[in-house]
């Protein structure tokens, strides 16, 4: 009879409000295993993860650790239990030492308690060294690279004794070198009987560092498997899977003259580089990637929040700057950011307001505001969008996110914008309101907008797209057609072009 | 009705308090008096306007008092040698919005926290004042006082130019793009950002702003009596801030109005003539605007909590 596996997860289900994150899972991972979760953006994996590490509840399930049944898993229970977590953003303390950064994880204890400064020291000293990491425990964490936080998180995992760590990308920010360390670590870890579950978009890693990987898809398993017994396409495929299967409505594109044309723009603060591209008018151009890879980012810099140092951006063959949002909007950008409810749309405020915050200029010659104007500007875009809503008045935290979405649409649309830059816009959204703002998306091309779909939704980005553009590390490494079919769309994201096809 | 139901229940408590007083001290309605209560109350009725803006942008403003200090001494000493007061009167509000564009330089320029900031600008111009002036008061040529006109007369002209001011204030803030930029960037400044309003520019108008109102305000007190007290904006911030929030302006920003802190000025300013009147002990008006004051905060905390 085999031993019970160290962590067991049997029809675990989350949902957040409408949306389902996991519908029943099952995953089990063994100790001195390296069990890798692969999946698409938004599939499930964080929520597993929170799940595991107590951050959520699950709403449906059982989770067994040692085999032992646990109910109500809190992060001290979690951590009790021997479970680890290493984000990809490490969530330490920047103004203390290393040494007391570990020591707040580790040590127990009453608030009065003594402190043996020594005995943190060499304790902190011990766990790096076992490492391999060569940082000083007097170091203060916010003095410290990125991955040499990760290595602190690490040691942290490591002096819990933990059975169970997680590891969620933690190469994302590593170099080539600091990999081969972080992978030697893991191996440690195997070897001492820990179980990892070990995250990454990179597909090499996981062949070089797993025994099984697990796919998610929507929020369902699709297979576990021994990753001996896989290669990289069918990774791909099992990460893909569905067809397209919404209707999407037909192009009816006929693009016209270069709106805007990016030559070589870069931006080093937020890490895009060398991006050339063209958007023509009534052309929908879907940028597609993983979480990362530098979509919102290059939408940011478009829209002048982190203006681009390198490189050109021309609209209508005009060579411009765009250095601030007042910039973009004057020239007729665009940009419905991602995050709705908080960038998007004033909650609080009346729905007419949310309208026209980025149109007084225009809308209100002289410094007073027509109250009948924008009225009447906010029914328009009510009637046009379809809002379901009581009136203009109503605020806007009283929408669901699809009218959310149609209200932060329409306080770009009354700019006239020439280019309309999309960022999640269905994100959240459920299926009826994305179907209509898809038609809207589609209509404003179709009147001759010049429009960048930014979306982790591969359906989506492949269903609305004249062309596509696929980013990975900052800049547009892929561009392919409207046309092209998910495998090869996914395994550019991963950097796979190679096996595409 | 539920979106004032704030400002409404101040108004309900001010008439219970006003209805008690009709019925139980009948006296307490005597004109003269009211109006000397009204126009002690006109500067700080300006102050709050400026006070109600500034944390409606998720901003405070705790050197009001200090300014006012300042701003009333410098405006005293200039009417002293002569000027004519309605040449002292610009000044003085320049002179307030000069210090408030140095608070809104720091906060919005350097993205300081404005509690820290102007705690710093409020302890450094009062303790400036008192090195230069050693608490000395100015005397007031009797041309200035109440304008050089009879005291009703001037207490009249005090009184209607404050309310005046409210309503120019309290519309403008409703019917002007720039008060929306400022609930805008006072709910969400990132959203506002984002839509293309610049919320530091937005942040640095209103320190401007209360400033050139704290400025006025001096103006209105020094035309008051005969001496300029060198101590005379102590403890205005709290006043201020005490009636702003109880008249329903969130002290998180984006949420109120001037006509509510209007409100609840009125409503804590009644509290000590009333006491006198009712023949209570002096020592309960603090503790009675603290209840209120508290209630507010309650009733605030209350309603965000079933938003959630």
């Amino acid at each position: 009879m085999p031993v019970a596996p160290v962590l067991q997860l049997r029809q675990l289900a989350k949902s957040f409000g409408g949306a389902r994150a996991l519908r029943g899972v099952d995953f089990d991972l063994q100790a001195g295993e390296v069990h890798a979760l692969l999946g698409e953006n938004g599939a499930g994996k964080s929520t597993l993860i929170k799940i595991v590490t107590g951050a959520h509840q699950p709403d449906g399930g059982t989770i067994a650790v040692g085999g032992e049944p646990v109910a109500d898993l809190t992060p001290a229970a979690a951590q009790a239990l021997g479970i680890a977590c290493v984000y990809q953003q490490p969530a330490l303390f920047p103004d203390l030492s290393v040494a007391e950064n570990i020591a707040l994880r580790l040590e127990r204890g009453g608030a009065f308690r003594t402190v043996g400064w020594r005995a943190r020291r060499e304790c902190a000293q011990d766990l790096l060294r076992r490492i391999g990491a060569a940082i000083s425990p007097e170091a203060e964490v916010h003095s410290l690279s990125m991955p040499e936080q990760q290595l602190v998180e690490i040691a942290c995992a490591l002096g819990s004794g933990a059975r169970i760590v997680i590891m969620d990308e933690p190469t994302a920010s590593l170099t080539h070198q600091e990999q081969h360390l972080l992978f030697g670590v893991v191996r440690d870890l195997r070897k001492n009987g820990v179980g990892v579950i070990y995250i990454s978009h990179r597909l090499e890693e996981i062949f070089a560092l797993a025994d099984r990987v697990t796919v998610l898809r929507d929020g369902e398993s699709v297979g576990t498997h021994p990753v001996a017994a896989m290669d990289e396409a069918g990774l791909i495929r099992l990460m893909v899977g569905r067809e397209v299967a919404q209707i999407y409505p037909p192009s009816e594109a006929a693009p016209g003259a270069v709106v805007l044309a990016l030559r070589g723009v870069g931006c080093t603060a937020s890490g895009v580089r060398d991006v050339t591209l063209d958007v023509r008018a009534g052309e929908i151009v879907g940028l597609a990637g993983l979480v990362g890879a530098g979509r919102t980012e290059l939408a940011r810099v478009l829209f002048g929040l982190t203006p681009a140092d390198t490189g050109e951006i021309l609209l209508h063959g005009q060579r411009v700057t765009l250095r601030s949002p007042q910039e973009a909007v004057a020239l007729g950008i665009a940009y419905v950011p991602e995050d709705r409810r908080r960038h998007g749309v004033v909650l609080e405020m009346p729905i007419a307001h949310n309208m026209t915050m980025a149109v007084h200029r225009r809308l209100f010659r002289g410094a007073w505001l027509r109250f009948g104007a924008e009225r009447s500007l906010a029914l328009d875009y009510i009637r046009d969008l379809a809002v379901k809503c009581t009136g203009p008045d109503a605020p806007g935290g009283s929408l669901s996110g699809g009218n959310q979405q149609k209200v932060s649409l329409a306080r770009w649309l009354a700019t006239k914008p020439k280019v309309l830059i999309l960022d999640e816009p269905t994100q959240g959204v459920d299926v009826g309101a994305k179907s209509e703002i898809h038609k809207i998306v589609r209509r404003l091309a179709k009147e001759g907008l010049a429009v960048l779909l930014i979306s982790s939704d591969l359906p989506e980005v492949i269903g609305m797209s004249d062309r596509i553009g696929v980013m990975r590390g900052g800049t547009i490494t892929a561009m392919l057609p409207g046309t092209a079919d998910p495998h090869t769309v996914m395994a550019a994201a991963l950097g796979q072009e190679e096996t595409a096809g | 009705m539920s979106r004032h139901f704030r400002e409404l229940s101040v108004v309900g408590a001010l008439a219970v308090v006003l209805i008690a007083m009709a019925l139980f001290a009948p006296a307490f309605f005597q004109p003269q008096p009211l109006l000397s209560l009204a126009t002690r109350e006109a500067p700080t009725l300006v102050v709050a306007c400026g006070m109600a803006v500034v944390i409606i942008c998720r901003q405070i403003d705790i050197s009001v008092g200090s300014m006012f200090s300042v701003v009333s001494v410098c405006a005293g000493l200039l009417a002293a040698r002569g000027w004519p007061l309605l040449l002292v009167l610009p000044v003085a509000a320049a002179l307030g919005a000069a210090l408030g564009a140095l608070n809104g330089l720091l906060v919005a320029g350097l993205r300081l926290p404005s509690i820290v900031v102007t705690l710093a600008t409020m302890v450094a111009l009062r303790q400036g004042l008192n090195l230069v002036r050693q608490g000395e008061f100015v005397n007031m040529p009797d041309a200035v006082q109440w304008f050089g006109l009879p005291q009703a007369t001037g207490q009249w002209l005090l009184v209607g130019s404050a309310l005046a001011l409210l309503v120019g204030l309290g519309l403008a803030l409703r019917h002007l793009a720039a008060g929306r930029f400022v609930y805008a960037v006072g709910t969400e400044a990132e959203a506002a950002r984002l839509a293309g309003i610049r919320p530091q520019r937005v942040t640095f108008a209103v320190f401007v702003f209360i400033g050139a109102l704290t400025g006025l305000a001096a103006m209105m007190n020094i035309v008051q009596s005969p001496q300029v007290q060198p101590l005379s904006g102590m403890g205005l911030e709290l006043k201020v801030i005490a009636a702003v929030v109880v008249g329903g302006v969130a002290i998180s920003g984006g949420r109120g109005n001037l006509w509510g802190a209007f409100a609840g000025l009125l409503l804590l300013a009644c509290v000590a003539p009333a006491l006198t009147h009712l023949r209570i002990e002096a020592y309960w008006e603090k503790a009675i605007q603290g209840a209120i004051i508290l209630l507010a905060v309650v009733a605030d905390g209350v309603r965000q909590r079933k938003q959630n």
